[in-house]
């Protein structure tokens, strides 16, 4: 349906799709080009191969206009993590509440608005970032995203300035988003020798609701700054998410991420890492429970282009009933990379006899001293662990929920705020049935 | 309290104990020594309800029940407990939640109320003095990364939370130093009490220096081939496991 498309983007004239400074139009324009050019990707396209897309390419998808008439801040409470005092951005259904949202206690030299006021209010900031990192080219869902940007949240943190609490995007979708498409677009920037940590939400009050949501997500890392990127996907079982995040680090950064995968019927995110210069590190933790006949499916990209960094990523997912999997990292080392140390490691634990994974490691190495290992695994829970428990009095069925739970754990745990990983754990236990 | 005759078990259709009679009363302990290969190990296993080995013939009969009826957990909530030869690791649960989980798992069993994990830390406290440790063991994750010591320790940290009946301690001292072996023992001692029984699997007669056996069986290719008290062990300590397979070798 890449001509509907089209045809919506040359009838927004006048919408707040539109608005903007000047030098977004013909970025839009490029990208929509670029979207009407090549369409949705086709199933030979060896990026998407195992990724059904159908249902988003074949299906008919209305421009989502909010709708957040009746809600109120105690059913966004499950989403906050008990912490109603962070600065927190909402997007109902695509559109920004300033109602519902909360901006805290800021230090001098930070700025978070929703896309649309920042576009407003800090053009040249955007113009410096906004398809810098995410290339339209890169992907056409980011084509198309880029084409209809209007709204998502900017986090700007200023040089040397320390965030003591995290910044919160929590994009919700109500009963109204059926049949909608939302292409939110966050700009994160953590400055020279800054500090930050962002949590990014897709969350649903509809279970059971069809939409799509197209995310794309451009963060910059600045020399010496550390930053944690916390993402959680609790999408519609009956959804589509198609996310994409590019960060570029710079000297002496680190950066951290965690990504949850836990709702959509088709979930997919990119997570692409550039190493711009020596001695950055970058840790990456996914998480993906799936059950029916969800997919998720993680790519991930880690570009060292410089010497002496050092990159870590553990991915692990836990599959039942016939959901798949699809896990794909690429770690790319340019020749002068020298002294690189990645390790890439993606688990699978399969709950049931019809849930599959397809699990692919892609290293592509140019120089020739560093230090590059990769692991995958798709296995059953361990039957000697299983015993071990079960010797302990612990029952057949919660040794198994306690082992699949443990096996979780070992990510969940990564995550550094302790509020945000206290519910992340609670998340996964409700999933597992109750520990 | 335990009656085990003509035991026979095998794993992947190759038979291990070829019909062991054994009987444990409460207030008794048993030293089962034997050569590499001998089915001690399986025979504690085979009592903790491994999956790995099939019984084929022979009955277990633990306070009047048909243990091999039971599946491992019920074994646990009877009150049989084993402390492994090579204890697993559980990466992402720490010990204290394990411990927690299977204390109130054999309290539900038992028809008894579940403690909140206040109460639980109380316990443990009193316990961990036991095995002369420290509390920050507890929010490690169960067993990983602890050494060869920390983990027999752990076991037998976990036998004085879970305070079993009948206790079998499968090749604790193997791998331990003179220190661990001294600490280990003593936490085994102080759990003995004139209801309740331990069966301790070795091939060394050290760990007999200190917890001291009532009676000590011999175990050779799937048989017990010799019992008597304590002194058997000093004797096989003297002579080795030869003299044995040496005079079984010549009554047959």
């Amino acid at each position: 349906m890449t001509e509907a498309f089209v045809q919506e983007f040359e009838a927004r004239a006048g919408t707040a799709t539109a608005d903007g400074p000047e030098w977004l139009e013909p970025v839009r324009r490029a990208a929509m080009d670029r979207f009407a050019r090549t369409g949705f990707p086709g199933s030979r396209d060896e990026e998407w191969r195992f990724t059904p897309i159908g249902p988003i390419a074949q299906g008919t998808w209305r421009a989502a206009t909010g709708g957040a008439g009746e809600l109120s801040r105690e059913q966004l409470a499950p989403f906050v993590f008990g912490h109603a005092d962070w600065t927190t951005l909402v997007f109902v259904n695509g559109v920004f509440s300033e109602g519902l949202s909360a901006i805290g206690q800021l230090p001098a030299g930070v700025r978070v608005a929703s896309l649309a006021e920042a576009l407003r209010s800090d053009g040249a900031l955007l113009q410096a970032h906004l398809t810098r990192h995410a290339p339209v080219e890169g992907s056409s869902f980011t084509a198309l995203n880029t084409a209809f940007l209007a709204e998502g949240g900017m986090v700007h943190v200023g040089a040397g300035v320390e965030l003591t609490a995290p910044v919160h995007l929590l994009f919700v979708t109500t009963a109204e988003a059926g049949g909608t498409v939302t292409h939110p677009r966050n700009v994160i920037v953590v400055e020279r020798g800054a500090r930050a940590s962002i949590i990014e939400s897709y969350v649903t009050l509809a279970p059971g609701q069809s939409y799509w949501t197209n995310p794309v997500t451009e963060v910059a890392v600045g020399a010496g700054a550390w930053m944690e990127h916390t993402r959680i996907q609790r999408e519609s079982e009956s959804a589509q998410h198609v996310g994409l995040t590019h960060v570029d680090q710079q000297r002496d950064s680190h950066y951290r991420s965690f990504s949850l995968t836990m709702g959509a019927a088709l979930a997919r995110h990119n997570l692409h890492v550039r190493l711009n210069d020596e001695n950055i590190e970058t840790l990456m933790y996914g998480l993906y429970v799936t059950r029916g006949e969800q997919v998720a499916d993680n790519h991930t990209a880690i570009y060292h282009d410089q010497p002496n960094c050092r990159s870590w990523e553990v991915y692990k997912g836990i599959l039942d009933d016939r959901s798949r999997g699809v896990f794909n990292g690429k770690v790319f080392v340019q020749a002068e990379a020298q002294k690189t140390d990645a390790k890439q490691t993606n688990r699978n634990l399969l709950l049931s006899d019809g849930a599959r994974v397809d699990t692919k490691p892609q290293l592509e190495i140019f120089a020739d001293d560093v230090k590059c290992t990769h692991g995958a695994t798709v296995g059953r829970l361990d039957e000697l662990a299983r015993f071990y428990a079960r010797s302990r009095g612990i029952p057949a069925d919660a040794a198994d929920r306690l082992l699949t739970y443990a096996f979780a754990a070992e990510v969940v745990e990564e995550v550094t705020l302790a509020p945000v990983r206290e519910e992340l754990d609670r998340l996964v236990r409700a999933r597992l049935g109750g520990l | 309290m335990l009656e085990i005759r003509d035991l026979r078990a095998s794993a992947s259709g190759k038979e291990i104990l070829k019909g062991i009679d054994l009987t444990v009363n409460a207030g008794e302990v048993h030293a089962v020594m034997g050569p590499n290969g001998s089915g001690k190990s399986t025979l504690a296993q085979v009592l903790a309800g491994h999956p790995a080995y099939e019984v084929t013939g022979g009955s277990v009969f633990y306070r009047g029940q048909d243990l091999l009826e039971l599946e491992p957990e019920e074994r646990a909530q009877a009150g049989v407990f084993l402390a492994f030869q090579y204890p697993v690791e559980i990466p992402g649960v720490t010990n204290a939640y394990f411990l927690r989980a299977a204390y109130n798992e054999i309290r539900k069993a038992r028809g008894e109320e579940e403690i909140d994990s206040m109460d639980f830390i109380d316990l443990l406290e009193e316990k961990l003095k036991l095995v002369e440790w420290d509390s920050a063991i507890m929010s490690r994750a169960v067993n990983s990364g602890f050494s060869g010591g920390e983990k027999k320790r752990n076991e037998i940290l976990q036998m004085a939370v879970l305070e079993p009946t009948l206790a079998i301690l499968d090749e604790t001292d193997s791998g331990l130093d003179i220190d661990a072996l001294r600490i280990v023992a003593a936490g085994v001692n102080k759990l003995r009490r004139p209801d309740n029984a331990t069966i301790v699997v070795t091939h060394y007669q050290r760990l007999l220096n200190y917890i001291v056996p009532d009676f000590v069986h011999v175990l050779t290719n799937g048989r017990i081939v010799k019992s008597g008290g304590k002194e058997l062990a000093l004797e096989l300590e003297a002579r080795g496991y030869e003299w044995l397979e040496d005079t079984v070798g010549a009554a047959s």
